[in-house]
């Protein structure tokens, strides 16, 4: 790792006037990706503000079927709290599928996507769920948020401090993981939304999380595993790797969206 | 996160200063500092500032697990933790759970049912399992323990005899614990 | 002392530094004024080196040094060596190109050493490393064996000509070519062996020393066998003569081969450290394990195996190409001649074999004994062959092994190997029972009901340990012999040192030697202690490899204990005033056959250095040295039964069931044996659904340096395994015991590729079988079907 200067913030305030006055500096909230980046030396951010320690940006607050995640809230809260499991078990689901038991320990929401690593799970949640990112400035809808790999509507020094959604009245998350890192070579969430079934897509997308309409209008018309198990996806839009080709991506958007779809039953 | 803390930083003087920490952690019950660089990880400082070689590392990407101590009462990888991120956390690392001498329910299940090989990975596994046996109530069947174990890499061992003593640790510790409630 | 001896499920005494965080591994070595170096590796596969600048590096804080090949050179450090010479059929000897411990004017695969920093901290270092400029004319590189025999590949070293560094055979080409000709059947395949990289969870590291006042140099290192690393370094390095150099390799975190070899790194710091005057200690991260630890496998075959009309072989050909990398590492051309070919007889008899092996130079990784060394290679191919043949002649997997089983030994194969003792047939009914073969299609039928695919796939190994007799393996082109040493050493209040030259990284010898002398004197094995892995302790030993510690290394122990034995009776003869004949030892005493003469053995043992009252004649203390040289190889042999169910929406692999029956001779401990056969079932698990090394073909870059795409088995990915021994002693070393270390990872790739193409109906299939691998060869199975 490069050198670099270690920052505490204690509110948003503090946090966001310390990044404002660091141009190469970065947040740090669990730093599952960011300093393992740092240490195989892919970034060299010169000052790291940590907001682990802001008491305000943790904990998970649901009122009725509104949910409020705060940004700092690390996995392990979100897949082991009762309160957002008896109204949207799949984001519990999904939280207990990311990393392993220490990650999600140190891992937070916010710093997953805020990242849009394209094949982080929450992306595909918070897009499916039609979340509002909430950061220390303005509010941003899911469908404007998620900008392609790695790229995100966050503007310079702009925090995420929170995800508010209204639990759906159904939702499932499928993942197939990476044989070698677990991350997801596809993950499919599906949410039967006020506003229509939306189904996000991480981990295959050439570029990061995407949404897929013909599986929506589907779902819409019946919430069923049969309706997407025949919805193809174009291969031509998906990434090819080592793990996995575009076309058997494309097969596994399927798959994974018929078995989020059954899980949600 | 209980504990209140100030940063202790070194005067800032010039560049090389100013990557300089003071860390102080609670390590096995005993409060202990230390300077270094503020790119420092949590598992080098332990290993190489305070001695404490138990805690290993395996690999470079925050997946072979063998550093996991346990922080504020949280299993982490402490290859990837900052030693400033943890600086006025309570540590745990491999060499503090046995006490007295007395190996934990855990080591001990790991010596007789043969969970170790080498050794290299066993600290990280031993932690792991003592927080799993502790976050599950004593509710652990295999196949969750092998999920349990994602985050933890053994190239000896096949995993057969590890899974094996962390279901018998936890039978002994959650025996034992029904035993004094009734 | 039965509860503790030879056959007793004890647990390891050196757990408990393990579980406590006492281990003494060599990266946990801190000495006064020690400094921490990194290495400047090539970026390309292969490239000129045109100039290095290390001024800006030199200038960086921290910084002590920073050394390149030019000076190592100058100062008389030799190339690395591969110690097992092999001849090509025509009669010239193998075609070995230069390895510089530091590369001087070509590099030849991605991580090459090219220079070496010291610096006060691990992270200086690194960041020097950065700006040490390196200048590089690329050149064409060159990564598959099969290219690079092509033409106007990649010139890789001018030493051999077509990158091809022997071309050798083994066998009767005549017979099996009329065999062939003349067969009621044939079966031709193709077999792959993927490239895997070992991965010990401890990272290679070493420590190197050097003390200008006595001139004399340490090299703390993770090996395997630290005197191998002494010889080598002392004759063909030019590192420091024998008496000047004291190698010790403390607690090691698994080896699996890759800690045999003398690497670079352990050179050139213990060079750097009388160059800079300071201590220099290098630790390998995961991504530099991946880019420089041995290779291992990466075979490509072509076979042919003959049957005649009532379905008994009649002759076996091969032709392999070994991908070597870009060096010869130390042992890298034994590995697919004489610990490979002189297997493809299997379990089978089979009159006629032939191969022909050729190996190559390629811009990747060194390639040398993994896990099994060769022995996995042969029994893939048998085995895969095997199960084809079976399928095409339309019968049983275990009706076709059964009926070309040798029954009788000792049997002498057509390609060296004597076979000593076995019975095959126990293994595989055994194997059979646990697995309830006959219940599979019920199995099969009710998975199918559920949408999953099952199949069912056997593996009959044999594999070769004990390794080896010095006079063969010498007469073969080996360097070195292979034999171990023991010394037993009795303190005067009768506490025992065993030094064995052996080296425990995981194999649990403080236990399993221990219980040896146990059994042997009946003494508490607490009172025993098993010295191993430094040089300046043990005088000369073998290491560990080849799962070669218990019937090479107890076997010196053994002989040791004979001599102390016979020295312990005749004194406690002398004091009993018995006939030394009469003289049995019995928990922990010495009695007089037939009365009630007695004496503790702590009292033999304290008679023995008062010397007040010996034996005329006898020379005071009880110690005792042997050196063991095995008569023959051993030949450990099982039958493992894989079972899987597939998805076949995803392609993914479960492993529903897997049992092994194996028979490894006499077993001192079997909770120790028992693991030993779950870790290299796991490793043979993992080649065949999981591990590859793969890399760019057109620029050489290794594409799995990380975990992140290098798959490890987890805990999730493999479930436990059903174990069972049909044992037959050992009849070539004292204790009957053949060795178990390899066989896991030798018999359960086969067994899991067959059983996989048994569930998805399809003759080929490359390890690993990833799920894409899988999901794909479905979509072409699926498509002729879909076509009718």
């Amino acid at each position: 790792m490069y050198a670099t200067s270690y920052h505490r913030a204690s509110s948003v305030g503090e946090a966001v006037n310390l990044r404002a006055s660091h141009d190469e500096g970065r947040y740090v909230s669990g730093g599952m990706t960011l300093i393992a980046t740092m240490k195989q030396r892919l970034a060299a951010p010169s000052d790291l503000i940590d907001l682990r320690h802001i008491a305000d940006l943790r904990g998970i607050s649901v009122e009725g079927r509104s949910v409020r995640i705060g940004a700092a809230t690390p996995h392990a809260d979100v897949a082991g709290s009762a309160a957002l499991r008896t109204v949207c078990p799949a984001l519990c689901h999904l939280a207990g599928l990311i990393g392993d038991p220490h990650v999600r320990n140190m891992g937070t929401i916010g710093g997953s996507v805020a990242n849009n690593d394209p094949a982080a799970d929450y992306p595909s949640a918070v897009l499916a769920l039609n979340a509002t990112v909430v950061t220390d400035r303005r509010e941003i809808a899911a469908d404007d948020f998620f900008l392609g790999m790695f790229d995100t509507a966050l503007e310079e020094a702009e925090m995420i401090t929170a995800f508010r959604f209204e639990a759906p009245e159904k939702a499932g998350y499928a993942k197939f993981p990476n044989p070698a890192s677990r991350y997801a070579i596809t993950g499919v969430f599906v949410a039967k939304t006020a506003g229509g079934a939306r189904v996000a897509v991480t981990g295959a997308g050439s570029s990061g999380v995407f949404r897929v309409p013909e599986m929506e209008a589907a779902l819409l018309s019946s919430w069923a595993p049969e309706s997407v198990a025949n919805v193809s996806v174009d291969p031509a839009q998906l990434m090819s790797d080592l793990h996995a080709t575009a076309e058997y991506r494309a097969n596994l958007v399927r798959v994974m969206a018929k078995r989020a779809v059954q899980a949600s039953l | 996160m209980g504990t209140v803390f100030e940063e202790t930083r070194a005067p800032s003087m010039g560049q090389e200063e100013d990557n300089m920490a003071k860390v102080t952690l609670t390590v096995n019950g005993r409060t202990m500092s230390g300077e270094c660089d503020d790119r420092t990880l949590l598992v080098h400082f332990i290993r190489e500032k305070l001695g404490l070689t138990g805690t290993h590392v395996g690999c470079d990407t925050t997946q072979c697990g063998a550093c996991v101590v346990h922080m504020d009462g949280r299993s982490v990888k402490s290859c990837s933790i900052l030693a400033v991120q943890a600086s006025g956390s309570t540590v745990t690392t491999i060499e503090g759970i046995a006490a007295q001498g007395e190996l934990h329910p855990v080591q001990a299940a790991f010596n007789q049912h043969h969970g170790l090989q080498c050794g290299f990975c066993t600290p990280g596994m031993v932690m792991t399992a003592v927080d799993m046996i502790g976050r599950h109530g004593g509710a652990l069947d295999e196949a969750t323990v092998r999920h349990e174990l994602e985050g933890n890499i053994c190239r000896c061992t096949g995993y057969h005899n590890i899974v094996k003593a962390v279901l018998a640790a936890n039978e002994e510790m959650h025996g034992a614990a029904r035993q004094a409630a009734e | 002392m039965g509860m503790e001896g030879i056959g007793a499920r004890v647990a390891r005494k050196e757990d408990k530094r393990f579980l406590t965080g006492k281990g003494r591994y060599t990266d946990d070595m801190v000495v006064a004024g020690m400094k921490f170096a990194y290495f400047v590796r090539s970026p390309h596969a292969h490239a000129k080196i045109t100039g290095i600048d290390a001024a800006a590096a030199k200038a960086m804080p921290g910084v002590i040094d920073v050394l390149d090949g030019r000076q190592l050179q100058a100062d008389g450090i030799g190339n690395l060596i591969c110690g097992w010479m092999i001849h090509s059929k025509d009669g010239s000897p193998m075609k070995m190109g230069a390895w510089r411990p530091l590369a001087v004017d070509t590099v030849r695969y991605v991580g090459d050493a090219v220079a070496i920093v010291v610096a006060d901290s691990a992270a200086e270092a690194r960041d020097a490393a950065e700006a040490v400029i390196v200048d590089y004319d690329e050149l064409p590189a060159v990564t598959t064996s099969l290219a690079a025999l092509g033409d106007g590949a990649p010139q890789i070293h001018p030493e051999a000509p077509g990158n091809l560094i022997f071309d050798w055979q083994i066998g009767d080409a005549l017979a099996a070519d009329k065999a062939i000709a003349e067969a009621a059947h044939v079966t031709e395949i193709e077999i792959l062996n993927n490239r895997l990289s070992p991965n010990p969870m401890e990272p290679r590291a070493t420590l190197g020393i050097y003390d200008s006042a006595e001139d004399h140099f340490t090299c703390y290192t993770t090996s395997q066998n630290p005197h191998v690393a002494r010889l080598v370094m002392s004759a063909f390095y030019n590192v420091a003569p024998e008496n000047k150099l004291r190698v010790i390799a403390p607690d090691v975190g698994g080896g699996f081969g890759s800690k045999i070899y003398i690497y670079p790194e352990e050179i050139v710091c213990l060079w750097a450290s009388k160059k800079t005057g300071v201590p220099v200690k290098w630790t390998s991260d995961r991504t530099e394990a991946f880019l420089t630890d041995a290779h291992g496998r990466d075979h490509v075959s072509k076979v042919k195996m003959a049957f005649d009309k009532d379905h008994r072989i009649t002759a076996l050909k091969v032709d392999t190409i070994a991908n070597l990398g870009a060096y010869m590492s130390l042992f890298s051309s034994a590995v697919p001649t004489y610990l490979y070919a002189t297997l493809l007889s299997g379990q089978y008899a089979i009159p006629a074999i032939h191969a022909n092996v050729r190996t190559v130079y390629t811009n990747t990784v060194p390639v040398d004994a993994y896990r099994g060394a060769g022995r996995p290679e042969a029994t893939y191919l048998l085995e895969r062959t095997m199960e084809t043949a079976a399928r095409e002649l339309g019968l049983s997997p275990a009706e076709l092994r059964r009926k070309n089983f040798i029954r009788s030994f000792p049997y002498q194969t057509p390609v060296i190997m004597t076979y000593d003792a076995g019975d095959y047939e126990a293994s595989l009914n055994a194997a059979m029972q646990a697995a309830d073969w006959d219940g599979f299609a019920a199995r099969r039928a009710e998975a199918e009901r559920r949408g999953k695919k099952r199949g069912i796939g056997m593996s009959c190994y044999i594999e070769a340990c004990g390794i080896a007799p010095s006079q063969a393996v010498g007469s073969l082109g080996a360097g070195v012999g292979l034999w171990e040493s023991a010394e037993v050493r009795v303190n005067a209040v009768g506490t025992i040192e065993v030094l064995t030259g052996s080296h425990s990284h995981g194999q649990g010898h403080e236990t399993t030697f221990a219980q040896l002398v146990a059994d042997r004197l009946g003494v508490p094995i607490s009172s025993v202690n098993i010295v191993h892995g430094d040089t300046d302790k043990v005088q000369m030993g073998m290491g560990t490899y080849g799962s070669r510690s218990g019937a090479v290394g107890m076997s010196a122990i053994v002989k040791a204990l004979d001599k102390v034995e016979m020295k312990a009776k005749k004194i406690a003869a002398h004091l009993m005033e018995a006939d030394e004949s009469d003289i049995v030892i019995e928990n922990g005493e010495l009695k007089v056959a037939g009365t009630d003469k007695v004496l503790p053995w702590f009292q033999v043992a304290l008679a023995a250095y008062t010397a007040h009252n010996l034996p005329a004649g006898m020379e005071p203390g009880l110690k005792e040295s042997a050196f063991y040289d095995p008569s023959n190889f051993t030949f450990p042999a099982g039958c493992y039964i894989a079972e899987v169910e597939i998805d076949p929406e995803t392609g993914k692999t479960e492993i529903v069931q897997f049992v092994a029956a194996d028979d490894f001779g006499n077993i001192i401990n079997p909770l120790i044996v028992e693991g030993q056969v779950h870790g290299g079932l796991a490793q043979g698990i993992g080649q065949a659904l999981l591990e590859e090394v793969r890399y760019d073909e057109a620029t050489g870059q290794i594409l799995t340096a990380s975990y992140m795409d290098y798959a490890m088995p987890r805990a999730d990915d493999l479930p436990s395994f059903t174990l069972s021994h049909q044992n037959t002693p050992c009849p070539g070393n004292p204790l009957g015991i053949k060795g178990c270390g390899e066989a896991g990872a030798i018999g359960s790739p086969p067994a899991l590729i067959n059983a996989i193409t048994d569930a998805i109906g399809i003759k080929y299939l490359t390890m690993p079988a990833t799920p894409l691998k899988v999901w794909t060869a479905l979509q072409g199975a699926a498509m002729p079907m879909a076509a009718e």
